[in-house]
């Protein structure tokens, strides 16, 4: 077929240098007519060339003796004229969806809405993806390409752009990956820049979530835009009765989307934006690179599926993340995040469009991490100067001792799909820590007594939300969020998302 | 490449010698016509069931394991299991069903599809399906390459047992033969009647025997009825003459009713797959119970 398309191209380009030199309307229209003529007999060759070609292939061979209709009505392939009307200079040029190498697809999400909270981006909405400010937000604009690479492979790329709270466009790579289709051993390799295989959400793109913003545990502990770095992660199917999954995963531990490892504490939109004092009172120290191999982030997971009847499924999962973190020096500090997830749904199996449903999903997640030794005093002037967290008990710079913090956190949702196309949600939130050595201490910061770290204490939060999906590519989300922040309080959100999706689109997992 | 893929196949046939060959079919009722061609000599699993919608059926993690241990796939091709089984055949990590490989068998391919757009689709047309309506099992007549195509590929991948599959397959061509001009003859006083459906799944059925589809509640595929369409779509069935509606069981009934009340139609609830109603039991009896169904609707 490209053969088509680039003989059309040429005769389409020498047909466009006649008319410029021709200056009657009716020559032009003639010459037109020629070429198309011409088109039209080469395109015959073409596919005459085709089908002989075809004949000689074994399974084309095969398709002609076994099928009693002739097998010219073979799927055509991309840019195919859609009638057997040949493709002519004023067709658009477009890729089918499954049928041509790659598949494109683009979801553009937004939000509109406000909160009665100040600090919406990064405070209130700790997603990266969140809805940063009261009025309009682009959560994001995914381009996504797929397709199989060659027979051993199948690529995947997901990139995200967007526009932050400041009118500033910004692209991240969110994920591009290669995958191994047929392994021996029921083996299959990811590599590439990958989101960590660790839950539910985690894997998933914002687009695919239920609610309009991410899961306060995933964006505290799994980062405002969840765990992913370049790395590769292999998975094993267990020759079980059941689905069960082993994988493990091994990427780099630094850069900022590694959000409780070596993230150098700055990430978009994150809860550590430079505004407010770091993780644990401690600046990180992140610019050592990879020199062991306990310099990566290495995260096992186990996942296993029922049918408990024929209209209900569970899935359950249990994840680890483990590496080092920027709170000390080389395997010095490091964190373990642990993770159970829960999935279940009921679909009746005379369902119209896959609706009525109820599905539930929870993750819980327990993280304990390592905080180095951190000394205040960074000048080395042994005084308080501006700028320094003050002891004050001692009146001096702080001096922190190592220790090791534990936090946990869940959350909970359900779905009711009552109608098709209609979803009604319910999404409860809890997070907090254990209080460290650090927080007991008298600390202040210009004067100002800092108690409990503001990235480690309780929260919680109910969303309850409807969403609207007039078809499989359109959607439109009203969510309430009422929000209780330790310190902070109670504050009220209210957020309208839509979206759009336009092209291919992989179906989503289960 | 073909080649490595046919070896690998091989490889993997030639270690479980006496097993019967595994086949997993993404409808009940291209599993039944395997069933029918293959006999004891293969295993066969369908994954959606004849009740479900489907385009939307859910790919359960279940169906990985499943495909993991297939022999055979056998999809229907042309974007019906565009939204679910492709994850699944992903993570199925089996080379037996990718690709060109002999276990790998779309049932759509070389099919005459009606409804090929003829011009240039978007979605604002509603779900369209740009390789033509999927739903062309239901037409008797599409049966016998399909099931000519499972024979080839069985024989294909169990060479010993070929002629065994030869013999299943003029059975059920003979089968087929003696049906269909039975179930024409039960439907023949109908002819020409016109129909409208829910969603463009019957085309092939009314097609086949002689019905005439008017119209369907969706006012695009996959688009709910809406009011507006409903309201013009009732004085044109009157106009028309529209004495039948034909939907799936699992379709909402309100809208249906409440259009054959106003129109002083008939309701007839159809399956569209094998298992769809407990009468269904394999893709000969799905016939032999929507002519009956169908006639008997009619003749009231």
């Amino acid at each position: 077929m490209n053969k088509k398309f680039l003989v059309s191209c040429l005769i389409g380009l020498g047909a466009s240098a006649l008319v410029a030199q021709e200056s009657e309307l009716e020559s032009l229209k003639k010459a037109l007519q020629e070429q198309q003529k011409i088109i039209q007999s080469l395109l015959q060759k073409v596919e005459t060339l085709e089908k002989q070609q075809a004949g000689v292939t074994n399974e084309q061979a095969q398709l002609k003796r076994l099928m009693e209709t002739p097998s010219t009505n073979l799927p055509l392939v991309a840019m195919a004229p859609p009638s057997g009307r040949p493709w002519s200079p004023s067709d658009p040029i477009r890729i089918g969806k499954g049928s041509a190498y790659a598949d494109i697809g683009m979801v553009a999400t937004f939000a509109a809405g406000g909160s009665s909270a100040r600090d919406i981006e990064g405070g209130m909405q700790p997603g990266g993806h969140d809805p940063n400010q009261r009025g309009f937000t682009v959560q994001g604009v995914e381009l996504n390409l797929q397709g199989a690479v060659d027979p051993y492979f199948r690529g995947n790329a997901n990139i995200l752009f967007s526009i932050d709270s400041d009118g500033e466009s910004f692209v991240e790579v969110e994920e591009a990956w290669l995958e191994t289709m047929s392994l021996p051993g029921n083996f299959q390799i990811r590599g590439g820049q990958i989101l960590t295989d660790f839950g539910r959400i985690n894997t998933q793109h914002p687009h695919a979530w239920a609610f309009v913003d991410s899961p306060l545990v995933n964006a505290r502990f799994l980062g405002p835009d969840g765990l992913r770095n370049p790395g590769a992660r292999l998975a094993w199917l267990a020759p079980t009765p059941f689905f069960t999954e082993l994988s493990l995963g091994v990427q780099d531990s630094h850069g900022e989307t590694a959000t409780s490892f070596r993230s150098s504490g700055h990430s978009h939109g994150g809860e550590e934006e430079e505004e407010g004092l770091p993780f644990g009172y401690r600046h990180p120290d992140n610019d050592r690179g990879v020199s062991d191999i306990d310099d990566l982030l290495f995260t096992p997971r186990l996942a296993t599926s029922f049918d408990l009847t024929d209209a209900q499924t569970v899935v359950l999962g249990a994840s680890a993340a483990l590496g080092p973190n920027a709170s000390g020096g080389r395997g010095d500090t490091s964190t373990q995040i642990y993770g159970v997830d829960a999935y279940w749904k009921w679909k009746p199996v005379n369902h119209h469009a896959g609706f009525p449903f109820v599905s539930w999903q929870t993750e819980a997640m327990l993280r304990r991490y390592g905080l180095g030794a951190f000394d205040w005093d960074e000048d080395g002037d042994g005084a308080a100067s501006n700028g320094e967290v003050v002891n004050a008990a001692t009146g001096l710079p702080a001096n922190l001792k190592r220790e090791t913090v534990t936090d946990w956190g869940f959350y909970s949702q359900v779905l009711y799909g009552f109608h098709k196309g209609w979803v009604a949600g319910l999404r409860g939130d809890f997070v907090t820590g254990e209080r460290g050595a650090y927080e007991k201490l008298p600390l202040t910061l210009g004067g100002a007594p800092l108690g409990r770290d503001p990235l480690r204490a309780e929260r919680w939060r109910i969303s309850p939300n409807l969403t609207w999906h007039p078809t499989e590519f359109s959607k439109l989300r009203l969510q309430y969020n009422y929000d209780d922040r330790r310190g902070i309080g109670i504050d009220h959100s209210i957020w309208l998302q839509f979206e759009f999706l336009l092209g291919a689109h992989g179906a989503h997992k289960f | 490449m073909k080649r490595f893929f046919l070896t690998l196949g091989l490889l993997a046939l030639a270690l479980p010698a006496q097993a019967a060959l595994n086949v997993v079919a993404t409808l009940p009722d291209f599993g039944s016509i395997a069933e029918h061609i293959g006999g004891d000599k293969v295993k066969v699993t369908s994954i959606a069931r004849g009740t479900e919608d489907p385009h939307f059926v859910d790919a359960r993690p279940s169906f990985i394991r499943l495909l993991n241990q297939a022999d055979v796939l056998i999809e229907g091709g042309a974007e019906l299991e565009i939204g679910w089984l492709p994850p699944l055949v992903n993570s199925a990590r089996n080379s037996k069903i990718l690709g060109d490989a002999p276990g790998h068998v779309i049932l759509s391919r070389g099919l005459p599809l009606l409804e090929v757009p003829a011009g240039l689709v978007d979605r604002s047309m509603g779900d369209v399906h740009p390789l033509g309506n999927p739903h062309y099992w239901l037409d008797p007549v599409n049966a016998r390459p399909m099931a000519a195509r499972l024979a080839e590929a069985f024989s294909q991948l169990d060479a010993k047992n070929a002629s065994y599959y030869a013999d299943n397959l003029s059975k059920f061509n003979a089968t087929l033969d003696k049906k269909l001009p039975e179930w024409t003859k039960q439907l023949e006083p109908f002819k020409g009647t016109k129909v409208v459906t829910y969603h463009k799944s019957f085309d092939y059925l009314l097609m086949r025997f002689g019905f005439e589809l008017t119209g369907t509640l969706e006012p695009k595929p996959g688009i709910e009825p809406s009011p507006t369409h409903i309201s013009a779509l009732i004085p044109r069935m009157k106009a028309e003459g529209v004495k039948l509606i034909l939907i799936e069981g699992f379709r909402p009934r309100r809208t249906p009713e409440r259009v054959a009340k106003e129109t002083g139609a008939k309701v007839v609830v159809l399956p569209e797959s094998t298992g769809g109603a407990p009468q269904a039991k394999d893709y000969f009896s799905l016939f032999d119970y929507n002519v009956s169904q169908l006639a008997a609707g009619l003749r009231r």
